[in-house]
């Protein structure tokens, strides 16, 4: 079949960058000395410097992992690892100097703040230029900070979670995390306190070569629920960026945590992340985790059910296009009996991407009565795509009730056809199969963000058949 | 009924390959608006295959003859091409496509049918009223299509499509395949209400019992890739009583 002649450019929309000097750059590589010297410019206390040294030792000795995507044109002494455009985290766009704004003006945060929004933070390189929060959400005590403000204004809380979910040991790139971490989110919501709409953060690397390293802490406290939201995006540039964060997820008991991603990184960055969370008797975490852009994703969000009645939730959609590899997946522990969990994957493949589907589900022994549902899709579009699945069960105890459901598959001949024969072309129908295959995960995403990732989807497919 | 001047669709010593081997070989046909033409044949004689390569399906492969349609050969347009200009298949097994809603799809093709984007609330209407005429609820709409239909809503879907998109031909790939009485009786009344003069419909089947909701002008007989006999209304009863044994061609390939 042939398309029909149209001037197709996959134009990468967030590709621009804003040329201004930032107003401190560490120099490029990575050493004990830098991590100093982060530390003394965000003037933290001793525990966190040692922390971070302690952390850099561990990055050293760790080797890199030798599973998933390709690693080895990582070049550790060529990033720069603290970048900081301003001086300060506002609380107002008008204190956020103009260059920086305009970039968060074109990507429209400020607009969907006032629209549809609790709260937004928005990182630009390495720090939090800006964060805000719902004045009455503020009054019941939920706490919406830059991670680096969160140390300052809640050294009890941020001390006693600070590392507890993701060790620095954990691997190799918590570690550096761990040892380089500036800016992410410190979310805290008191017992009871739902937030009803969604807090959002924005995670912006401006410059060439960076390294942006954010940690989030989110600590829901009993019964309460909130819905955390990040988007990234970066400029295309020759050299590569590394992006490389740590999320940690304390849900309490009879707590819900969503937290929804929509990653769209320019494609010359690695997205090398660790996201964990931790959910206490009946409470409730879900991670909805959307992997549309970088070089390579290595991202495998988890639930470690803790308590009976816990529920974890992955629901994970890849899009890998030309030169892309998206390692994604999710891991659910049962440390309880009593404990549900469900793992939904689809992913999607086309001109050369791959997409890999890696799962753990684990469950301890004497965690009886536990129920799990894993299921992974992958869809691909043309011959040159590829798609592999690493699924792995260790069940160690009785009464488990697993089902396990995986398909891979061509777009299919049929479904082209019996829309083409609608009237409708090859690229419309090939994207209409695609919107609905990805369609399960993306009915959870608030409208706005399902409308902005089916926007995605469909310039991820222009030019694609035919 | 009356035969317009020009016949909308001919198609001229069609020769058509799946896989390299050639299943048809070497059809006449042609089907003016306001007619019916109904495709008789046994398992195997070509009937999907005809159905498929009059609406450009990539798998079939036509190596001889022509396809035209108002007068144009039309045999190498792609298939959204033909649907565009009038061309509809209901299919004997139609697709599903988990995640697209009926009603969401059916808009895009409406908007492509009609070469401009219908307003939303012409598209509501005409839909809601084609699916009270079909007898089917106002949540069918909000389904995927045919994701878990069961054979009777399919059939239905796909005659509410035909209703909505308003071809000029419609090919009905054994549309009373799988469908008990009563649901075979709603579908040829969804027919029978498109018939008109503005209308040609070609009736592929393997059985005459369609044929008694709805009435055909010709009936032809198809059999090994070849239209071995063509005649009116009685030559499916003849079907019904002998079978298709005494049309068989002595000396033909079983």
């Amino acid at each position: 079949m042939t398309t029909e002649a149209r001037d197709i450019v996959s134009e990468y929309k967030w590709g621009f960058h804003d040329a201004e000097e930032p107003v401190f750059r560490s120099r490029r590589g990575l050493s004990h000395e830098i991590v100093d010297q982060i530390s003394r410019i965000k003037g933290e206390p001793d525990w966190m410097r040692e922390l971070r040294h302690r952390a850099l030792d561990i990055f050293y000795t760790k080797s890199m992992p030798s599973w998933g995507g390709d690693l080895s044109e990582i070049r550790f002494d060529e990033y720069f690892y603290y970048v900081r455009a301003t001086d300060r985290d506002a609380r107002s766009w008008e204190d956020v100097p103009e260059y920086v704004k305009r970039t968060f003006d074109r990507i429209g945060i400020p607009e969907a703040e006032k629209k549809f929004l609790a709260g937004v933070g928005a990182q630009y390189d390495s720090e939090v230029v800006y964060h805000n929060i719902r004045e009455d959400l503020e009054k019941q005590g939920v706490v919406f900070l830059g991670t680096d403000q969160g140390l300052k204004e809640h050294p009890e809380i941020f001390r006693q979670y600070f590392g507890t979910v993701v060790p620095p040991a954990d691997n190799k790139f918590a570690a550096l995390n761990s040892a380089v971490w500036s800016g992410g989110s410190f979310i805290y919501v008191p017992p009871g306190v739902k937030v009803d709409i969604p807090l959002q953060a924005y995670f912006r690397i401006n410059s060439e070569a960076m390294g942006q390293f954010e940690r989030t802490l989110i600590i829901a406290d009993e019964g309460s629920y909130v819905h955390y939201v990040e988007g990234c995006t970066a400029p295309i540039y020759s050299e590569d960026s590394l992006h490389s964060a740590v999320v940690e997820i304390i849900v309490k008991r009879g707590a819900r945590v969503r937290y929804t991603t929509i990653q769209n990184w320019s494609n010359n960055v690695y997205n090398l992340v660790t996201k964990r969370a931790v959910a206490y008797a009946d409470a409730v975490m879900e991670w909805v985790d959307g992997n549309l852009g970088s070089k390579l994703t290595m991202k495998y969000p988890s639930v470690y059910l803790m308590e009976p009645g816990a529920h974890g939730e992955i629901l994970s959609l890849a899009f890998a296009g030309p030169g892309q590899h998206q390692d994604a997946g999710g891991k659910v522990v049962h440390a309880a009996s009593n404990t549900t969990s469900m793992i939904v994957s689809k992913s999607v493949s086309k001109g050369g991407g791959r997409t890999s589907y890696r799962g753990l589900v684990k469950v301890y022994p004497e965690c009886g009565d536990a129920t799990s549902s894993v299921r992974c899709d992958a869809l691909m579009i043309d011959e040159d795509s590829r798609s592999d699945t690493y699924p792995t069960m260790e069940i160690d105890a009785d009464r488990v009730t697993i089902a396990h459901e995986a398909t891979v598959g061509k777009l299919g001949e049929e479904q082209l056809f019996y829309l083409m024969s609608r009237g409708l072309p090859e690229q419309e129908a090939a994207k209409m199969i695609v919107n609905g295959f990805v369609e399960p995960i993306v009915k959870e995403l608030p409208m706005e963000y399902a409308v902005e990732l089916n926007r995605l989807i469909e310039l991820q497919m222009e030019g694609s058949v035919g | 009924m009356t035969e317009s001047a020009t016949p909308t669709l001919e198609v001229h010593d069609l020769h058509v390959e799946v896989n390299d081997k050639e299943i048809l070989k070497g059809i006449d046909l042609v089907v003016s608006k306001g007619e019916v033409h109904a495709i008789m044949g046994p398992n195997g004689s070509g009937k999907t295959t005809l159905a498929s390569a009059l609406l450009g399906h990539p798998r079939y492969r036509v190596t001889q003859g022509e396809i035209r349609y108002r007068g144009e050969n039309i045999a190498d347009w792609t298939p959204d091409a033909r649907a565009r200009a009038g061309l509809f298949l209901s299919f004997q097994y139609p697709a599903a496509v988990p995640g697209v809603t009926l009603v969401n799809f059916l808009r895009h093709a409406l908007n492509q049918r009609r070469g401009q984007d219908v307003p939303v609330r012409e598209y509501t209407q005409l839909l809601n009223d084609a699916m009270a005429k079909l007898k089917v609820d106002r949540e069918f709409a909000r389904r995927y299509v045919n994701d878990g239909f069961s054979g009777g809503e399919k059939k239905r879907a796909e005659i509410l499509q035909m209703a909505v998109l308003k071809p000029e031909i419609a090919i009905l790939d054994e549309t009373d395949s799988g469908l008990d009485v009563d649901a075979l009786r709603i579908v040829a009344e969804g027919v029978n209400r498109l018939l008109g003069p503005d209308l040609g419909v070609v009736l592929i089947t393997h059985y005459n019992r369609i044929l008694n909701y709805i009435t055909p002008n010709r009936v032809h007989i198809l059999y090994a890739g070849r239209i071995v006999t063509s005649g009116g209304r009685e030559l499916a009863d003849e079907v019904e009583a002998k079978g298709y044994d005494p049309f068989i061609p002595v000396g033909a390939p079983a």
